[in-house]
């Protein structure tokens, strides 16, 4: 593994897609729209208990209850309660981001034919992938922990109580945050680069492979339908799931991503 | 320095639909000589240049670049080997230099700023180092790319086509460039359709298309293009008089074909009757003679059409 290697293409990279203004527009606004929604949400939905003068348990669905600790009033139970639904929102970050990068980066190789000469100087394949896949994913998980990090900051001042902030920045959301988020990152950069392999336009490369979100709505949907509740068991089977998935994208990626793969059957 | 044995590539679409680009080529190009591989589209050259700079594995056959056997030690002809890819594929967005520094330190060449500068300098494009490669013309794209394929001072070079989609100028650039670097004492391996480019810039020319059917000096390709041949139609052969013939002074070359003798020669006007008294003397039956007379593309689309270019002729 030639490090040098690996560095220089990721530099390649963010020279290239910070200058892509389609880029960088999802990379700032979704990240802060996933950060801003759920803030709003929480200080009005305080205020309004506030008003009402607490909110009973009895208002929460009662699957939820068990997320809850037994020191919150019902209010708070409340908030944690759709708090979490944005926990999910989050999530997609590190699923958008890497996808957009990826594809554009993918396919306008693709298309400028500048993958050849790549591939005639020493890097390995491997070594090419990794640089691309962390080009695609660091900022997508770095700029989702800013978010997050931001979103926590930002709870006190808007006098969301003490127990809830213990709730988000409690272990349910840092699996999420820090493990899951990578996790899927990997996945769908390794997706993206499958899906770009057969098509040869970004925008249609980016939309087959956000699919990938298809499981976390799942998981959103389910939730609102009180089917399951998102808690630490949970996220810990997602984080498992993920790494079969994974383990699986990554495979696929390596296997499409060789020379003789790239020039001679990549459409 | 490069050399193939057998080399072949049968690309498969589908089962029982194949598609031979490169066929049995076998190859030897001493180091220092720049080889002009001459063929039509589709005549497998980027393929071949593929097999050769390790970028896709031949289906059968061997190779060797600088020593190094393709398919065994791609990664050191890799390290070994400049390529100039058939499309430049630059990067758009980002700046000559920054072009160039990616290629530098993905090679690890030592001082690599130092050795992209100068490189900027000798095509002329440092005043514009700056620039996104996106809005550079198509001849200095093209040099801009030659000049990526060099950063890493490789002793073998290929280029795939570097001055289709030109203009005239920019092509009188790139050809006198290329010239240079033969000078050097560099391996070029050259890949073109175009005759005159060949001609001038190679040690020897290789005509090429799916099979290697023709290699030789420019030199001697154009006698064999220019040069005259006429044809003697006799009743019967005897194989005795094609050495006869040779004997003659300003003949060239004799060839037998079924009841035909092919002589090559400067001067049919004044040899012809030499050679006529010659085979009458020797108890020829001659039935009648003619000139065989080719363009400099005649020749180049008759050879093209496989060995037996003459055979079809007469
Ligand atoms: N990936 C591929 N899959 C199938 N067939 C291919 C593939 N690449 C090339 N070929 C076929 O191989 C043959 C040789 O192609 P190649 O590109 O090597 O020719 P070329 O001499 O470089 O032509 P040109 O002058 O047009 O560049 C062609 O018939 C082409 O269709
Ligand atoms: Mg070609």
């Amino acid at each position: 593994m030639n490090f040098k290697s690996i560095r220089t293409i990721i530099d390649k990279e963010w020279a290239e897609v910070f200058k892509n203004r389609m880029v960088l527009f999802t990379m700032i606004f979704m990240p802060l729209i996933f950060t801003v929604l759920p803030l709003v949400m929480l200080y009005f939905t305080g205020q309004e208990m506030g008003d009402m003068g607490g909110v009973g348990t009895a208002d929460v669905p009662a699957e939820f209850l068990s997320a809850c600790s037994s020191d919150m009033t019902g209010a708070e139970c409340m908030q944690v309660y759709l708090v979490n639904q944005f926990l999910l929102l989050f999530m997609m970050v590190p699923v958008i981001i890497p996808v957009t990068i990826a594809a554009y980066s993918i396919v306008g190789e693709k298309t400028t034919h500048s993958l050849e000469p790549l591939l005639a100087t020493p890097i390995s394949t491997f070594e090419l992938l990794v640089g691309k896949s962390l080009a695609a994913s660091l900022p997508a998980i770095i700029v989702g922990w800013i978010s997050f990090g931001l979103f926590v900051a930002a709870l006190p001042l808007l006098g969301v109580t003490k127990s809830v902030i213990n709730y988000i920045a409690g272990p349910t959301w840092l699996l999420a945050i820090i493990i899951a988020g990578p996790l899927m990152a990997i996945a769908s950069v390794n997706l993206t680069i499958f899906v770009s392999s057969r098509v040869n336009d970004p925008r249609t490369a980016e939309q087959i492979s956000t699919l990938f979100l298809l499981p976390i709505l799942g998981l959103l949907f389910a939730q609102l339908a009180g089917v399951i509740v998102i808690n630490v068991m949970v996220m810990l089977s997602f984080i498992g799931g993920m790494i079969l998935v994974d383990i699986g994208m990554v495979y696929l990626g390596t296997s499409i991503f060789q020379r003789e793969n790239i020039l001679t059957r990549w459409k | 320095m490069i050399e193939a044995k057998a080399l072949t590539k049968i690309f498969e679409i589908k089962k029982g639909d194949d598609i031979p680009a490169v066929v049995d080529l076998n190859l030897s190009i001493a180091q220092g000589e720049v080889f002009g591989f001459l063929g039509p589209n589709g005549a497998g050259k980027t393929t071949t240049v593929r097999m050769l700079t390790s970028l896709i594995g031949p289906t059968s056959g061997q190779a060797w670049v600088n020593g190094f056997e393709v398919g065994k030690e791609d990664q050191e002809i890799r390290r070994n080997v400049g390529v100039l890819t058939e499309h430049p594929g630059l990067y758009e967005r980002l700046s000559a230099f920054k072009n160039l520094m990616i290629y530098a330190n993905l090679h690890d060449v030592e001082s690599a700023e130092k050795q992209v500068e100068k490189y900027l300098h000798m095509l002329g494009l440092w005043s514009r180092r700056d620039d996104p490669a996106g809005s550079f013309s198509k001849g200095m794209r093209q040099k801009l790319a030659i000049a990526r394929a060099l950063l890493h001072e490789p002793q073998a070079l290929f280029l795939d086509e570097p001055t289709s989609g030109l203009d005239p100028e920019a092509a009188r650039l790139v050809r006198s460039f290329i010239e240079e670097l033969g000078d050097q004492g560099r391996t070029i391996f050259l890949c073109t359709h175009n005759l005159n480019e060949a001609d001038r810039l190679c040690n020897r020319i290789g005509i090429f298309k799916s099979r290697l059917i023709a290699v030789d000096t420019p030199a001697n390709l154009r006698q064999e293009i220019y040069g005259r041949k006429v044809v003697f139609h006799l009743r019967a052969l005897d194989p005795a008089w094609k050495k006869l013939i040779g004997t003659i002074e300003g003949v060239r070359d004799v060839q037998l074909v079924d009841q035909k003798i092919v002589v090559g020669m400067e001067d049919p006007e004044g040899l012809n009757p030499k050679i006529i008294r010659l085979l009458v003397e020797n108890g020829a039956d001659l039935l009648f003679v003619g000139e065989l007379r080719h363009s400099l593309e005649d020749i180049y689309l008759q050879t093209l059409e496989e060995e037996g270019v003459i055979k079809d002729e007469l």
